[in-house]
């Protein structure tokens, strides 16, 4: 019917109508149209490859290498080890207090994803902050209710969670001071801030690891000893503000002069104008920079293996010499992708929405008024 | 009106490197007068005006408000300004806050003050310049106009003693600028000291004590309006408000 065709949207178009159009696009650009088919090709080869790997022919469950099909990936390996590749050598018995440490963040991210959500910014702000703090003493006990776990227990996605947040957090207020130095009036103070930046970003993070495990012990007093762990995250949490620091100059840089000479001008000293008007602006600003940084940092904190801590990847790894699991290294680092892309996506999909919701909030037009002709 | 408003500049010089900006300028303003700052563009109008509240250093003179020098000194420096609004051509209003939040920041961070008193201060406020319903919106979605009428209303919140207005106009399409204006003759006729760089005579002319005619970094006429306008002096007025009328 006529009628009926003006009213169809051009989605629900008749297969005819289709078949047409795509036609004349073939038509108009055939060089394009035989990429495209080449492409399609080889992801229909290779994809179909990697399903029959990872799906059709795959063994989930089994006790050892010997049992799982020869052809496809032996995920029991996986499976098996999972408690282990989660929580490292955290004892069994308190493995729940391991558990809630886990589920926190994704569960924060998930809360702060919900559509229309108010507070999001305070949820996550706050949430992570608390994190850290709240993390350690849930795990290493000692409080009244909680056995003391030794921090050498900690191990594998809840170690690298433990110390890729609580690096990144504890990286956040020295980075904003560094940041604030190095853009700062008086000469010594900017040198001071440019160095220290300087240096930490100028050195390898193996290198930093290798210092403050293996050198900084020999600078404490005798008697006087830290675990590798905290040693260890002292050492990221300092490369970690090196490099936000920077990205936070970026955002300071962003922020126009009349806003501190507002601020000026109505009486406020230094830190309430960087607190309540700088700062906010320009973190706000270099967002991404931050999100960057932070899936950088996480990424980053699988080089603890090289002083001997077991993160996720070194757990993975050390488990490939079991002789009941030899020659599963694929399967243990696909693993390992997986997990670590999955963290770094759900990061980047909050950051997104973040963004959004700031953009929205400023291209809000003055509703409710009108011009005036 | 209020002792603490007079305005006092003695002698003072100000450099931009071997540029010199300020060229002696003695001044004495009275409180409760509202007081135009004219001149064409780079005569130091706004230099001038920058140096009351001590967001330009200067290199000799003195500049007091009320009686009280205003100095280098960090601390002193806010104090005085507590006391001391600025309007900004620019606004500069902070665009991550609500329009609300724009104006009861400083009472609640500088002065102490709770947020329930400051905030039913500010929409006393923001009723009196025309953009209460917009107070719970970013201040940067609103329009221009309705921007400076909040950054006016920001400057008032702090109760000041002197409101310093740097061309607050001058980046306003010509329907914004009404606004604005009704606000400041407003505010002069009530009786608040006022400063006022701008090159709206029609202003200058129904609420300013006094013209102040700059040119060159110096103060090169002042006068009333009435006989400003109608018979300046100097050559060089004449050929600014003949700039400015056949503009």
């Amino acid at each position: 019917m006529a009628t009926s065709s003006l009213v169809r949207s051009p989605v629900s178009q008749s297969p005819v109508t289709a078949a047409r159009r795509l036609l004349a696009v073939v038509v108009a650009n055939p060089f394009g149209t035989a990429v495209s088919l080449g492409l399609a090709y080889l992801a229909w080869t290779l994809g179909g490859r990697i399903v029959d790997w990872a799906f059709v022919e795959a063994t989930w469950v089994a006790s050892s290498r010997a049992e799982c099909s020869p052809d496809g990936a032996c995920w029991a390996f996986i499976v098996n080890r999972l408690p282990q590749f989660a929580f490292g050598f955290y004892p069994e018995a308190e493995r729940w207090r391991a558990w809630i440490v886990l589920l926190a963040p994704p569960l924060l991210l998930a809360l702060a994803m919900a559509p229309d959500f108010k507070g999001r910014r305070k949820v996550l702000i706050g949430g992570f902050c608390l994190y850290p703090v709240a993390a350690f003493v849930m795990l290493s006990g000692g409080v009244p209710g909680l056995q003391p776990v030794a921090s050498d227990k900690w191990g594998g996605l809840l170690l690298t969670m433990v110390v890729g947040i609580g690096a990144f957090v504890f990286s956040f207020p020295i980075a904003i001071l560094l940041a604030l130095g190095r853009t700062s009036q008086l000469p010594a103070v900017r040198l001071l801030a440019t160095g220290f930046i300087e240096f930490w970003r100028g050195m390898p993070l193996i290198a930093i690891l290798f210092m403050s495990v293996i050198m900084l012990p020999l600078f404490l007093p005798p008697g006087v000893e830290f675990p590798r762990l905290t040693l260890a995250m002292t050492g990221i949490t300092l490369y970690s503000a090196a490099y936000l620091a920077e990205v936070a100059r970026g955002g300071l840089q962003a922020v126009g002069r009349g806003q501190s000479e507002a601020a000026n001008a109505l009486g406020f000293g230094f830190w309430a104008t960087q607190g309540y008007i700088i700062m906010p602006q320009a973190l706000r600003a270099v967002l991404p920079g931050i999100v960057n940084s932070a899936i950088s940092l996480l990424k980053d904190t699988t080089y603890v293996m090289v002083v001997g801590l077991f993160d996720l990847l070194n757990i993975v790894t050390a488990a490939l010499s079991d002789p009941n699991w030899l020659g599963l290294a694929t399967e243990g680092y696909v693993f390992v992708g997986l997990v670590f892309w999955s963290l770094c996506f759900g990061l980047s999909q909050v950051s997104a929405r973040l963004e959004r919701d700031s953009e929205r909030a400023h291209s809000r037009a003055p509703s409710g008024e009108r011009k005036p002709q | 009106m209020s002792v603490n408003a007079t305005i006092a500049v003695r002698s003072l010089s100000k450099w931009y490197g071997s540029w010199r900006a300020l060229r002696d300028i003695s001044l004495d303003i009275a409180g409760g007068t509202c007081t135009v700052l004219c001149g064409p563009s780079g005569s130091g109008k706004s230099t001038l005006l920058r140096c009351l509240n001590g967001l330009e250093e200067w290199q000799q003179g003195e500049v007091a408000i009320g009686g009280v020098a205003v100095g280098y000194k960090a601390r002193e420096l806010r104090r005085l300004r507590r006391d001391v609004g600025m309007v900004f051509q620019h606004f500069n209003l902070f665009p991550h806050l609500t329009v609300l939040d724009n104006v009861t920041l400083a009472p609640r961070i500088v002065r102490g003050r709770r947020r329930g008193e400051s905030e039913d201060h500010a929409m006393h406020l923001l009723e009196r310049v025309g953009v209460a319903e917009h107070a719970g919106k970013l201040s940067s979605a609103l329009s221009g106009g309705q921007q400076q009428r909040v950054a006016i209303a920001r400057a008032l919140a702090m109760q000041p003693h002197v409101l310093l207005f740097d061309e607050p106009t001058s980046a306003l399409d010509p329907e914004s600028v009404k606004e604005v204006l009704d606000v400041m003759i407003d505010l002069a006729r009530s009786g608040t000291t006022m400063v006022v760089v701008t090159h709206e005579m029609g202003f200058a002319r129904r609420v300013a004590g006094r013209v102040i005619f700059m040119d060159k970094g110096s103060i090169v006429e002042t006068g009333a309006p009435d006989e400003f306008f109608d018979c300046p002096c100097t050559d060089r007025a004449k050929a600014f408000l003949g700039d400015i009328v056949n503009r």
